[in-house]
């Protein structure tokens, strides 16, 4: 039928061409993050990384921890314990107590509210942003970042990683002299060794991935029950069909 | 087969086809129409607004009644003092329905008469079961008049006892709404639940 | 085939017949079924590209009825909106299925309504004496990009503000009165919670209300002359004695039937979107967008929404403003004019030369590697290639009348041609 040999391959066009996007703003290629959406241990100490280390500075306004007890299976107790700092009830959202004019102030712009960053960078993107600072003098935190250079965000992370210096290389070409990212040496120890800190970025990249799209994971499933009733209405429609057409010569 | 045969067959076979198609169509309609009138029901942010509330009844002194807003509707706490309470019952006969027997406006467990879990306690819907305004204090008996004390509706005049229950002759038709509350903790209510016990 | 018609076309009885009846007699009830339904006669040899029509139908039902779900919670305000879209996928009941039904709808219905054009020009469905049924098309299409663009600002996103910032300031480029206009779509001196608003009454009620109407009289108008079909004869011309054309079979039940069975094709391949992949790699849903409009920073591409980038690549091809504007409005313009600008003979491409095959091929392919060029960065070889391919899609049109005449066409037969 004509409409599969048009709409099919201009979707998978479509969908490689996504697939091409996943390039940071300086140029340099994004490590990919491997997360498991289904995950539900992985979830929670996503969640527990994100309330502890990045919810004193970025909300997640959009975000109920009821939502959150219900998706990563966690009872109200392990809630309000693990993860309520400010909050009473499970209904609230998650939301941040530095005043945003004051976060102004202090890191010349207002941490952004973190609910949609997995869908409007991806999760390379953030995975490879909070593996991506280095020691930089020149700057006010002291850091710079290789996604997003002059990033005002501090190393929030940095007991966990430690710190690292970037190498960079310099190219000329054509009389222009650019900057070329070649890898990191590490300066300081963390307190988590390479892999058990990617591991600890994953686990949080996984968690706001999964606070981006609560629904995903159920939209997936009843996804599959439509298909199956809409090929079952399907074959009745063509059996349907072909008889009615019979007496058409 | 003769070709009349055939033709049964064909009409049959076609009928048959065509009902299932029918009846697969309407349960599709059917589970399609599911989310779109779900999605009209209270959301999220409703519930999470319409949430029960607290009301710590620690600095209410006897005879003292406190305003709070439950799901936007106005809830009256009125602490009852015992001279309130002695004089609940004198009026009886003026009110229209004394024993609560309109179920819709009371919980079971206010269907008493106090209308209320504790007799100190009165926790009431203010809002007058004629139009919906607020009614106002009216504490003091007035004895000359026959007015044991309770709430006047200023709109247009309906009167209530001391238990929220509605006087004959006005034009609201039945007692204040009980909402349902428990108590949390002796000095402190939660308006919007109740123990789920009657 | 007179069994089944006939067993459709009966009176009901009993009860129902005498309901039937006193609507007829108050009302052209069955007349009308009659003449667009059941008695409107088509050619039996439709092929799968004739089923766009009415998955075009569906597909305006389905964002109806979603966009009136979506509106009871959405609020159309600079400070609410983002927001009001949030609460719709999270907090409201079943609100996620609603929203990626319309956001998968919006680009389906463009998908669908290409494929229906390009149908009429494989078909030649819009030559005499169908030009008014193509001419009330194109303006339905002129209708749908407005209706598509204005919806687009309702999320308030990112890529919402600064490309509706970007297509708007584009009416700056004509002489004279540029700037005025811009101001006065805006309603603002920049785009602001007015233009927001405004867009939203537009998207909302007024081009709605300009579609029904006018695929309504798309129809009225189309059965007046009857359907074409894949051999682009007259069925007409050739009745049988009881006044119905001999290649012709009933719309109801023979193509209803039909369209049932691609109606539910075209719902699985919608339903694989909505449910897998909403956001299709963010061509659909557009990433930048997840992010809420900030007025200071622009982000880094800004590209409309995909169905838009063929034009989009044009515009950009032009290394002037005015005349890229001007080339723009043109290349979206230009197919109005197909009926006259094509001159062959004959309507199907079956029985053209090699010339309009060479040439549609062309186009078809000019057509998507322009869209494809619309989402790539404005630079390097991209520019070049942009160029070429304006230049050819423009020679598609201003050579037709040309290279239609003098085309090699192959005889016509006499009666459709159907197997069965």
């Amino acid at each position: 039928m004509a409409k599969f040999k048009l709409i099919a391959p201009l979707a998978v066009a479509l969908l490689l061409f996504g697939a091409t996007q996943s390039f940071a703003a300086g140029g340099a290629a994004l490590e990919h993050a491997d997360i498991e959406p289904g995950n539900v241990a992985s979830l929670q100490r996503g969640a527990r990384n994100f309330m502890n280390y990045c919810s004193g500075c970025h909300s997640a306004q959009y975000v109920r921890f009821s939502t959150i007890g219900e998706d990563l299976e966690l009872s109200d107790e392990q809630l309000s314990e693990n993860l309520m700092f400010n909050a009473e009830k499970s209904f609230e959202t998650i939301n941040v107590s530095m005043p945003g004019a004051a976060a102004e102030r202090w890191f010349g712009v207002a941490p952004p509210d973190l609910s949609l960053i997995g869908r409007a960078k991806g999760a390379d993107y953030i995975y490879s942003f909070l593996k991506g600072f280095y020691i930089q003098d020149e700057s006010p935190t002291g850091v710079d970042n290789t996604v997003l250079a002059g990033t005002s965000m501090p190393h929030v992370l940095w007991e966990l990683q430690g710190y690292q210096q970037a190498v960079f290389t310099e190219h000329t070409e054509d009389g222009v002299t650019s900057q070329h990212f070649e890898g990191f040496e590490t300066l300081t120890e963390g307190s988590l060794d390479a892999e058990a800190y990617d591991d600890f970025v994953r686990d949080t990249v996984n968690f706001l991935v999964y606070i981006a799209e609560p629904i995903r994971s159920e939209r997936r499933t009843l996804g599959v029950w439509v298909l199956i009733y809409l090929i079952f209405f399907w074959i009745i429609a063509v059996m349907l069909k072909k008889q009615i057409w019979k007496d058409v010569k | 087969m003769t070709e009349d045969d055939a033709d049964r067959i064909d009409r049959n076979r076609r009928h048959f086809l065509t009902v299932a198609a029918a009846v697969t169509g309407a349960v599709g309609a059917g589970f399609v129409a599911v989310p779109f009138l779900s999605s009209l029901k209270p959301s999220a942010r409703a519930q999470a607004l319409g949430a029960p509330v607290e009301v710590p009844l620690g600095s209410i002194q006897a005879g003292e009644m406190v305003r709070v807003l439950w799901r936007g509707k106005l809830v009256f706490v009125l602490r009852r003092s015992d001279t309130m309470l002695a004089t609940l019952g004198e009026h009886a006969d003026k009110l229209r329905d004394p024993n609560s027997e309109v179920v819709e406006q009371q919980p079971e467990y206010a269907a008493n008469d106090t209308r209320s879990l504790r007799p100190e306690w009165l926790v009431v819907e203010g809002s007058c079961t004629h139009l919906g305004c607020a009614p106002l204090e009216d504490f003091q008996p007035r004895p000359v008049e026959g007015w044991g004390g309770g709430f006047f509706c200023p709109c247009h005049g309906s009167k209530f006892d001391l238990a929220g229950r509605v006087y004959k002759g006005v034009p609201a038709p039945s007692n204040l709404r009980i909402p349902p509350y428990r108590f949390v903790r002796d000095d402190l209510i939660l308006i919007g639940q109740d123990s789920g016990v009657a | 085939m007179a069994k089944v018609e006939a067993e459709v076309g009966k009176r009901p009885e009993g009860v129902l017949g005498g309901l039937v009846k006193w609507i007829d007699d108050r009302f052209p009830m069955t007349e009308t079924l009659e003449y667009h339904v059941t008695k409107y006669y088509a050619a039996k040899s439709f092929n799968w590209w004739y089923v766009f029509g009415v998955l075009a139908f569906v597909v305006l039902a389905i964002q109806l009825i979603t966009g009136i779900f979506l509106t009871m919670n959405y609020k159309p305000s600079a400070e609410e909106a983002f927001a009001s879209v949030e609460y719709i996928m999270r907090d409201v009941e079943w609100g996620w299925l609603i929203r990626y039904l319309h956001s998968t709808g919006a680009s389906f219905f463009f998908i669908v309504v290409y494929l229906h054009m390009f149908r009429a020009m494989l078909y030649g469905s819009y030559k005499k004496p169908r030009e008014l049924i193509w001419l009330i098309g194109m303006l339905i299409f002129f209708v749908l990009m407005a209706e598509a663009f204005a919806g687009y600002l309702l999320p308030w996103g990112q890529m919402s503000y600064w490309g509706a910032q970007v297509i708007i300031s584009l009416f700056g480029a004509i002489p004279v009165v540029g700037d005025g206009i811009v101001e006065f779509i805006r309603g603002d001196y920049s785009i602001s919670d007015i233009t927001l608003n405004r867009f939203f009454a537009l998207h909302v009620i007024a081009l709605p209300l300009a579609l029904i109407a006018l695929v309504f009289v798309h129809i009225v108008a189309l059965h007046e002359v009857g359907s074409n079909n894949p051999d682009g004869i007259e069925i007409k011309k050739r009745k049988g004695p009881d006044g119905v054309p001999l290649d012709g079979i009933a719309f109801h039940p023979y193509h209803t039937s039909k369209d049932l069975v691609a109606i539910l094709i075209f719902l699985m391949i919608f339903s694989a979107v909505v449910f897998f992949a909403p956001e299709m790699g963010g061509y659909f849903l557009e990433h930048a967008n997840f992010e809420p409009a900030n007025l200071r920073a622009t982000p880094e591409h800004i590209a409309p929404v995909w169905y838009f980038t063929p034009f989009y690549a044009i515009l950009r091809a032009v290394p002037d403003k005015l005349w890229g504007f001007i080339l723009f409005g043109l290349s979206v313009v230009l197919p109005v004019f197909l009926p006259w600008l094509d001159r062959s003979r004959v309507r199907s491409i079956r029985y053209r030369g090699w010339m309009y095959k060479s040439a549609l091929t062309v186009f078809v392919i000019t057509f998507l590697t322009l869209g494809w060029l619309g989402v790539q960065p404005a630079e390097g070889v991209y520019v070049l290639l942009a160029r070429i391919f304006t230049v050819l899609y423009f020679a598609f049109f201003l050579l037709m009348p040309y290279y239609t005449k003098i085309d090699k066409t192959k005889p016509v037969p006499e009666r459709v041609v159907y197997h069965g």
